[in-house]
């Protein structure tokens, strides 16, 4: 027999079978515990030890049994040795009562320290050579900003629909076009940081941030279930927030991740660039007030223009500063105020922004500008509401006015902090009706003047003109307001104020009645305006204004020599059914207006127009849901230099022109092309199903009938107008 | 663009048809008469009394001799269109929901409802045209159940014995209705529901318009599309604009939406698109409600349009029309 030789069944490999069903045990002693500082005892004691320690954990939400410990005994006293090993059910349960039980008080003069059995063996075999690290190899990183580059000069946005995502360039008809369709799944929401570097995706685990020309994944910040996220101005940190309290519990480890301190605590700041976290806050205590429950407060922490501070401030009580990148309070103390309601730092201007960049460069010649604060308590007893301008971390108290009667205050700082309006809503004696001061502090002058513009109405929205010295608001006496309901839309009044350079003071430019609009969108470059009927179901009216409509090249500082107000010219009037969000592009030169399924679902997209109002775009998108233009950094072109493309405007436009005219060209004859080729295929279908139609007997004399050609009848029509009889005499000559 | 109002009907229009010469239009709506019209001046000429339900469809033969009729009596009627009278009625289990002549005016095809567990039936009927028109025989020359989604609308083809439907499902097919025997079909031509169906002249394509928001031209040889016209609205009609290369597409949102968007939003016009780009050319607007049905007339000098509001409009188009060449001297073959 050939077959099996039992002699040399010892020979046959079994090992292929024995790995596949050996039995593995579990002989790691991950699940054991160390316990060390347990009192030193002799054995009459030991029953009553192993129950209190046993207590003791269960107390702590890890329970145990007595038989899980061990205690080991030094036979030659008879007493214990002062430590114990406990095991426990797997590698996780240790874990939790390692973090429950370390530095845990037994009683006064013993502390339980647990350490996990195989790290004492660990560290006890730990070699100490030291082992030269390798080297990882230099992998050039994408340019983050080479959208910048584009040689159309383009800007992109960002379209978050049902559970799609697209980016999209957007710049002359021709030139829009797909930028990229990227397969980020399970978000909440998309968002970009302030100067467009990083786009963030919020999902179920943390953040997410993409960025470079390959929208590559960049950085992450474990925050589970975050709900807003908040970068900072210079993109170096990033806030993240979520309504669960942050629980760890058999999470990794590391400078990124949250570590027990954080427990229970539900904002996080992180820094963006090595995605380690900084530290982390609880805003519960905050939200809930003496009166009720209040709104959270968003972002809750406000950052100063140069990312050198982060600010929170704590209802009625103090305003707490802290220096980055450490975290620590500023000074070991917070600004106590009491009653402080809300604050806000002075934007910097751009001339700040160039001294802080060539201090960091050349060695700091110059000291770099003062943050400053504005801040404003309420009506105490018989304290007056006060606001104040406070420089930091000086902490100088600079200006301060007291106003009276108020009910609220709004901080309203014009983008290059030259101004500061705090609209004040005051209530008359009785507190029946509400009326509106705007406290405008002019922040560059010497002592900081103060100006107030008085006001009947209510007002409920306020804009600065970017870089301007011009404002809008939206004012309204209507008595619907404050009871929203469906169907009734609010009157308002808008009006625009410009500082007079000759009186020094603001007043009236225009004011427009009887309008619904109540948003107001100033153009990233000032001068065009665009006032919006948003969340309305009846209207969605967009109106495009120009504030210096005759002025073709107005120069800085010029004084404006023509009629007060004369300048400001309608645009064109627009509309976009259910409108919910309207936003300039970074350029200033079109215009997005948004329906999201957020809101509403009627009709849900986004239309784009240029800044005068005409439509460029329109998309009716169902489950449309977010549009976002990316924003751009500040310009790296010197003022010097900004200067002189103002001057050479129309060498440069000329050449743009002349693109624009081949480009238009080029499309055209394409256009023309293509419907050539459309018509020359239709033809031809047309040709061949012909030709098989008379193949097949088609009866054409029908067609022939209505071919016939048109009959024309004349119809001629008498009619007896009017009829006049007349006697005609007749005169005979009597010769 | 002069408009008429034909204002007869007292309920939503259903279809509205142009005889072979152009000069009467026939309209039929839920109110339960079908009107007959002066295409030149919206003069109304007469009414032909007797459906006892919403009159779903119309069809002339091209002699204007004889009219069919179809209504939710459940039952298809017989006209003489210049007296007015009934020469024949037919009844049915269920509404007839669409009719048409054949080209040679000889046989009729008729779509009776799926309802009260009969089947959708398609039946195809010999017209006698000798005399008065009332000697005609009762049971249909050839019946059949279309297997699958049942049929929404219909017409004679080109070829002898095959009728073009578009069905409920958005599929459309070609029958032979002797055997009833499915001879081709494009199950993917449409999303939705086809709600309307045109012939070319020569019957060698189709318009489609479909509750998909979308209009396609078929072959109807192939069943290919041809041309595709996509707007933002559910489509009730579709029609093709005779010696001009436009398409007119009707529709909007569907009665029960109505009153949760405004008129301005403009879906109650009648949009022109260009046949051979798949480009909008221009709209009418009018109706201020759905527009249910579009016709042309036969050569082209006017159209007209019914609404879900019970008007119909009728447009004769201006010179300016027929002179300008938005699209420059192409030749664009019928």
């Amino acid at each position: 027999m050939p077959g099996l030789d039992v002699e040399n069944i010892e020979d046959i490999d079994y090992s292929d079978i024995e790995a596949k069903y050996n039995v593995e045990y579990d002989d790691s002693f991950d699940n054991t515990l160390v316990v060390d500082g347990v009192p030193i005892i002799d054995k009459s004691k030991l029953e009553k030890l192993l129950a209190k320690i046993c207590k003791e954990f269960s107390r702590k939400g890890v329970p145990i049994k007595q038989d899980d410990i061990f205690m080991p005994w030094d036979d030659s006293t008879g007493k214990s040795v002062g430590y114990l090993f406990v095991d426990f059910r797997d590698a996780n349960d240790a874990t939790n009562a390692l973090l429950a039980m370390n530095n845990h008080p037994f009683d006064t003069k013993h502390t339980f320290k647990l350490n996990r059995f195989s790290d004492v063996e660990k560290y006890a075999n730990m070699d100490d050579t030291y082992a030269e690290p390798e080297e990882e190899e230099y992998k050039p990183r994408e340019h983050l900003r080479a959208w910048l580059a584009d040689p159309q000069v383009r800007d992109q946005y960002v379209v978050y629909r049902g559970e799609d995502v697209e980016i999209f360039w957007h710049g002359k008809p021709s030139q829009c076009e797909l930028a990229y369709k990227p397969d980020w799944r399970d978000f909440l929401y998309v968002s970009w940081s302030p100067l467009g570097t990083y786009i963030a995706t919020l999902h179920r685990q943390g953040v997410r941030l993409w960025g470079g020309p390959s929208w590559e994944p960049q950085q992450r910040f474990a925050h589970p279930l975050v709900k807003l996220i908040d970068f900072s101005p210079c993109e170096n940190y990033i806030v993240t927030w979520s309504n669960e309290p942050i629980i760890v519990e058999g999470k990794p480890q590391g400078p990124q991740y949250f570590s027990p301190e954080d427990e229970g605590n539900n904002l996080a700041v992180w820094d963006i660039k090595s995605g380690h976290l900084l530290r982390t806050f609880s805003t519960s205590s905050s939200t809930e007030g003496p009166g009720g429950k209040r709104q959270m407060q968003w972002p809750a922490l406000k950052w100063s223009p140069d990312d050198q501070f982060v600010a929170r401030v704590t209802p009625g009580q103090m305003i707490s500063v802290h220096e980055l990148p450490s975290m620590f309070l500023h000074g070991k103390k917070s600004l106590k105020i009491e009653g402080v309601v809300d604050f806000e730092w002075c934007p910097f201007s751009d001339k700040d922004r160039d001294e802080v960049e060539n201090g960091a460069g050349g060695k700091g010649t110059k000291k770099a500008p003062e943050n400053m604060i504005a801040y404003w308590t309420p009506e105490v007893a018989n304290q007056p509401a006060r606001v104040t301008l406070l420089s930091f971390p000086s902490r100088a108290i600079l200006r301060q006015k007291n106003l009276f009667n108020v009910s609220e205050c709004k901080l309203h700082w014009q983008n290059q902090g030259d101004f500061l309006c705090v609209k004040v809503d005051r209530h008359t004696k009785t507190k029946k009706s509400i009326f509106c001061n705007l406290e405008i502090f002019r922040v560059r002058e010497k002592d900081f003047p103060v100006e107030v513009v008085e006001l009947k109405d209510t007002v409920t929205d306020f804009s600065w003109e970017p870089k301007g010295e011009r404002f809008a608001i939206v004012s309204t006496n209507d008595p619907n307001l404050g009871n929203p309901g469906p169907g009734i839309t609010i009157k308002t009044d808008v009006s625009f104020y410009q500082l007079d350079r000759v009186k020094n003071d603001f007043k009236l430019l225009k004011t427009l009645q009887n309008r619904t609009s109540n948003a107001i969108r100033w153009s990233p470059r000032g001068r065009f305006v665009v006032l919006a009927t948003v969340g309305s179901s009846t209207k969605s009216e967009l109106e495009f204004w120009d504030l210096d409509f005759t002025l073709e090249d107005r120069r800085e500082g010029q004084i404006v020599k023509e009629d007060w107000g004369s300048t400001i010219q309608s645009l064109g009037l627009a509309d976009h059914y259910g409108v919910t969000d309207v936003e300039w592009d970074p350029s200033g030169r079109y215009l997005a207006t948004s329906a999201s399924a957020w809101t509403h679902t009627l009709e849900n997209g986004y239309a784009i127009w240029d800044f005068r109002g005409q439509e460029l775009l329109k998309q009716i998108q169902d489950r449309f849901k977010q549009f976002l233009w990316r924003p751009r950094p500040r310009t790296l072109l010197s003022k010097e230099e900004q200067k002189q493309i103002r001057k050479n405007l129309k060498a440069f436009s000329r050449e743009f022109e002349e693109e624009d005219q081949r480009e238009t060209e080029t499309v055209n004859t394409e256009l023309l092309a293509h419907r050539r080729r459309l018509v020359d295929e239709w033809n031809a279908w047309r040709a061949r199903s012909k030709k098989e139609l008379a193949e097949e007997g088609y009866d054409h004399t029908k067609e022939a009938q209505s071919e016939e050609e048109k009959e024309e009848i004349e119809v001629w029509v008498e009619e007896v107008i009017e009829q006049i009889e007349e006697e005609v005499e007749e005169v005979e000559d009597e010769d | 663009m002069r408009p008429i109002l034909l204002q007869g009907h007292e309920r939503s229009l259903t279809q509205i048809k142009y005889n072979r010469d152009g000069d009467l239009l026939f309209s039929c709506s839920k109110d339960q008469v079908i009107n007959v019209w002066y295409t030149h001046n919206g003069e109304r000429l007469g009414t032909y009394d007797g459906h006892n339900g919403t009159v779903w469809t119309v069809d002339v033969d091209s002699e204007s001799r004889f009219m069919i009729s179809g209504a939710a009596d459940n039952t298809l009627r017989l006209w003489n269109v210049a007296t007015g009278k009934c020469l024949y009625t037919w009844e049915f289990p269920t509404a007839v929901k669409r009719v048409a002549f054949s080209e040679d005016d000889k046989q009729v095809v008729c779509i009776t409802e799926q309802r009260m567990g009969y089947q959708c039936a398609i039946r195809v009927f010999n017209i006698n045209r000798s005399g008065e028109g009332t000697k005609q025989s009762k049971e249909p020359a050839h019946m059949f159940n279309p297997i699958g989604s049942k049929a929404t609308v219909c017409a004679f083809t080109s070829q002898p014995g095959i009728i073009f439907t578009g069905h409920e499902s958005g599929k459309v097919s070609l029958f032979n209705f002797k055997t009833g025997e499915e001879v081709d079909n494009n199950e993917r031509a449409h999303g939705d529901v086809v709600t309307d169906l045109q012939m070319s002249p020569d019957k060698s394509y189709c318009i489609t318009s479909s509750k998909d928001k979308s209009a396609r031209i078929h072959d109807t040889k192939t069943l290919d599309v041809i041309k595709t016209f996509t707007t933002e609205t559910p489509l009730n009609s579709a029609a093709l604009a005779a010696n001009k290369p436009y398409v007119l597409l009707g529709g909007g949102q569907e009665a029960m939406n109505v009153t949760t968007t405004s008129t301005r939003q403009g879906k109650f016009e009648t949009r022109f698109w260009h046949k051979v780009f798949e480009e909008e050319v221009g709209r009418v607007k009018g109706h201020f409600g759905p527009i249910n049905t579009i016709a042309v007339h036969p050569k082209g000098l006017s159209y007209a349009s019914g609404g879900e509001d019970g008007f119909v409009r009728v447009h004769h188009f201006d010179d300016s029309y027929f002179k300008t060449q938005p699209y420059g001297d192409l030749q664009i073959e019928d």
